[in-house]
């Protein structure tokens, strides 16, 4: 029997970037607030060593240990799904703070576009132009009333940036926190071309702060240092806005947050329509506690999040079949593959230099800028050059051609080290209704509850974008003067053994409609009114941006919407 | 000098012990074990012992036997060779880099998933093999060197170069017939292995004396850049980890 412990008011699943502005939204309001996270407590202090290529990035140090938890992988119905057992595709957070305390920090705001996508794509192309199988769907919520959200995850973080020039962003009710960061040689060689071939290039926006910050909530961070170590790193300098030297203090300050470090959750508890608590094992001793709630909020990363709710038998599970059911379903992922690389004879580039978020991107190729009445997909992706810090590990690009090893892959990658620069498509995701998430009937985590299990390949949509990305890509690189550039030319199957992004999404999508989404615009499950579920999850469909600024704003609009629920109950729509 | 001295006179009487002391273990004659635990390079130098900043007390194995590691040393040279540029695998340490990594949490797979059951997949489903690294490497070295000695009728190590890798393409691009493990899958590891021990902290007993780095005029961990980030590029003098433990 689990030791029962007395009821808190909120308890949450995970203390990332979702739980960290919940719990800190909810403590400031006087709610009591327990914290269950499953990994260790982490500091500023602990990056004393950080600059360390192969633990880090390599070794994935800071991340979710995958021996004891994974998840499985098919591209069909037709095959088995086998477990990912080594990390690839994209890589999962762990430990006080999760993803956000090493991700790159690139803070975007989706399109307008994004949250009415059906009904735009039906109004301006007809019926005829979403394929049969492709299941997007509008959010239940526009632009305009999420707004006010991102505007608050932007100063929490301080983001740094400029307005960005495309007729097709959305309006702003203020401007960004902080200057956008300093631009390098490279990034004025993009802004040069992308302006002389008549785009509308704008500087990244950043979560590594460009200059010293103090956030509404009193939060005093120093400016970005352009270290070079910072995705898959923590910041030594708390310059990277990150839970931890963020929202997690503010909650804390309160006195109404405590956090349980080594605190796995398990299940959801309910009784009815109604959920009581949740179930967790103290990593330490092994013991199972159950820690009563009158409202829980999962935040706990899509995969978790759906995978509480089907081992927990919460909301109706997605059919593929019959395409009922919302636990699942529209699982969508991103077309990361769109890119060129330039290899210049005669310029170097201190490229081992560079943050997270430093680089300059253009929207002329996103959502519906652009006319689609001829092309082969929908929507499209933001084209961008980074400078993050090239580590010398992982970046050997040699010109095509060139062997994979021995004395001319060591020459040509020498001396291109630091003489080739990339430009990228981050393509957008559509949901397909055989992609989806469910229970793995074989594979079972260290507790012995089954895994998530992905079913997810690329679709003609993907195949048609990561093309057309691409040869933009290689247009500006060429625009920009590179002697050789090499760019995709045809999309492969989904792959999960090489690194594309950790911007997964969909499984607990939000919507206007019961019947066809999880939870509704305020992230409550239509199920079950006193338990929300708030991330990437949500998405309906991935847009082509990262996703970071949008669950930020999601987790705002979520906290809320607990709030109230509280002084009304019911569903809050 | 004093000290040189008797580091030479160390080094000597050692060699002197493992001779005089190898010819007999318990009545069996092992004498060829033991001569082996000498590296063969420092032997045919017994008249340029080294100096003693070149001691490094990181180069002593903890996983490969001294077969595996002269394996290991052939074959990482021949995938990042010295040339013009500078050393090579071998002078940057890379077989002790890759025998120490054996030796913890990577060699055993400690932080992958190990779960039954095994079934072989689709390719883009990734690795889904039982054997743990430190297994692959025990295998896949034993079958370099079974090869070796199919279709050169010599050691690996004591093949020239071209022979060395015209070995490794094979293994490479799948033309060896294996039962035991995925001659790609070995080769890949032990390439992507051996851009680990260039190009990683000099801590983890590669990129001796940050060389990996200079070649490629990578400056290593530095606390900053803010300074230099809006400028044309230039070099800077590298930094390993070690810097940060004067704080
Ligand atoms: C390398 C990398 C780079 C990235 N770069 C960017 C970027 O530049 N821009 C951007 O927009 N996004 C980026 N992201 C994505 C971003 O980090 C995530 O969108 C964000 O962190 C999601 O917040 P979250 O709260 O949903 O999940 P997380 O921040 O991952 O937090 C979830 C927490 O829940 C805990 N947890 C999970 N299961 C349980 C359980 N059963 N019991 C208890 N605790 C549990 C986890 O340990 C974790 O701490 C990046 C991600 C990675 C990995
Ligand atoms: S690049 Fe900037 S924000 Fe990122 S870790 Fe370094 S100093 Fe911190």
């Amino acid at each position: 029997m689990a030791r029962k412990l007395p009821k808190a008011d909120v308890v949450l699943v995970g203390v990332g970037w979702t739980g960290g502005i919940i719990a800190s939204e909810l403590t400031k309001k006087g709610l009591k607030v327990v914290g269950l996270e499953r990994g260790k407590e982490r500091k500023t202090e602990d990056y004393f060593m950080v600059h360390d290529e192969l633990r880090y990035a390599l070794r994935y140090d800071l991340f979710q240990d995958l021996s004891k938890e994974t998840i499985t992988f098919r591209g069909n119905e037709r095959i088995r799904a086998l477990p990912m057992r080594q990390y690839g595709s994209f890589l999962l957070g762990d430990g006080l703070g999760g993803s956000g305390v090493h991700w790159n920090g690139q803070t975007y705001r989706f399109l307008p576009y994004d949250f009415e996508i059906r009904s735009k794509t039906i109004e301006k192309y007809g019926q005829n132009k979403i394929p049969a199988e492709m299941s997007i769907q509008d959010w239940g919520i526009t632009y305009d009333q999420l707004e006010p959200y991102y505007d608050k995850f932007e100063k929490t973080c301080g983001i740094s940036g400029e307005e960005n020039p495309h007729p097709g962003a959305g309006k702003r009710s203020d401007k960004f926190p902080t200057p956008p960061m300093k631009k390098s040689p490279a990034i004025k060689m993009f802004e040069t071309a992308a302006k002389n071939l008549k785009l509308n290039p704008y500087m990244m926006p950043s979560a590594n702060l460009s200059e010293s910050y103090k956030n509404p909530d009193g939060i005093s961070r120093a400016a970005c240092q352009y270290c070079g170590y910072c995705e898959r790193f923590g910041c030594e300098y708390g310059a990277k806005a990150d839970p931890v030297v963020t929202v997690i203090p503010v909650a804390k300050k309160t006195g109404n947050f405590e956090i349980r470090t080594h605190s796995h959750v398990r299940r959801i508890l309910h009784t009815g329509n109604k959920a009581t608590g949740v179930l967790y094992v103290d990593t330490t001793t092994g013991e199972e506690i159950e820690q009563p709630a009158d409202i829980v909020v999962l935040t706990s990363y899509v995969f978790n999040n759906v995978r509480l709710l089907l081992m927990s038998d919460l909301g109706r599970p997605y059919d593929p079949a019959t395409g009922t059911g919302v636990i699942g379903k529209n699982y969508a992922y991103q077309v990361m593959k769109g890119n060129a690389v330039g290899f210049f004879n005669d310029k170097e580039f201190s490229t081992f230099a560079g943050a997270g978020s430093l680089g300059i991107v253009l929207d002329d190729y996103n959502g519906d800028n652009f006319d689609h009445s001829n092309l082969g997909f929908i929507h499209g992706g933001s084209i961008s050059l980074t400078q993050t810090g090239l580590r010398p590990i992982q970046n050997n690009p040699v010109p095509k051609g060139t062997p994979a090893w021995g004395k001319e892959f060591k020459q040509q990658s020498l001396k291109y080290a630091n003489r080739f620069l990339s430009v990228g498509g981050q393509g957008s995701s559509m949901p397909f209704k055989h992609h989806y998430l469910d229970l793995d009937p074989t594979y079972k985590d260290a507790f012995g509850d089954p895994l998530i299990r992905i079913t997810f390949d690329f679709e003609d949509q993907d195949r048609n974008l990561a093309v057309f990305l691409a040869e933009k890509s290689a247009q500006i690189l060429k625009e920009m003067g590179a002697n050789h550039i090499d760019s995709l030319k045809e999309l492969g199957p989904y792959d999960i053994t090489t690194y594309q992004s950790t911007h997964n999404t969909g499984g607990v999508i939000m919507g206007a409609d019961p019947s066809t989404s999880a939870v509704n615009n305020y992230l409550q499950m239509w199920d079950v009114d006193n338990l929300f579920v708030v991330g990437a999850a949500n998405f309906a469909h991935n847009s082509g941006y990262n996703p970071t600024g949008t669950v930020g704003a999601l987790a705002y609009r979520c906290a809320e919407g607990i709030d109230k629920y509280r002084q009304t109950g019911g569903q809050v729509v | 000098m004093a000290e040189e001295n008797k580091e030479k006179q160390e080094t000597l009487s050692r060699r002197r012990f493992l001779r005089n002391t190898g010819f007999t273990v318990g009545g069996l004659a092992v004498g060829g074990i033991l001569g082996s635990l000498v590296p063969r390079g420092k032997d045919d130098n017994k008249n340029n012992p080294p100096a003693p900043q070149d001691q490094d007390f990181n180069q002593a194995l903890m996983y490969f036997t001294p077969e595996q590691f002269r394996i290991t040393e052939a074959a990482t040279e021949r995938i990042f060779p010295e040339d013009d540029n500078g050393p090579g695998a071998k002078a940057l340490g890379v077989a002790y880099f890759i025998d120490h990594q054996l030796a913890g949490d990577w060699g055993f797979n400690a932080r992958d998933y190990m779960q039954s059951p095994f079934f072989p997949g689709e390719k883009v489903q990734g690795y889904q093999g039982r054997l743990k690294r430190r297994d692959i490497f025990d295998i896949g070295l034993r079958e370099l060197q079974n090869y070796s000695n199919t279709v050169g009728k010599k050691n690996f190590e004591e093949l020239s170069g071209d022979e060395q890798d015209k070995i490794l393409k094979d293994f490479e691009e799948d033309k060896v017939n294996l039962t035991t493990l995925s001659p790609s899958g070995f080769f890949q590891l032990l390439r992507s292995a051996t851009l680990e021990g260039v190009y990683s902290d000099p801590l983890y007993g590669g990129n001796k004396n940050m060389d990996g780095w200079k070649m490629r005029n990578y400056p290593g961990s530095q606390m900053a850049y803010a300074e230099i980030i809006e400028k044309d590029f230039q070099k800077i003098k590298p930094q390993s980890l070690q810097s940060h433990m004067k704080h």
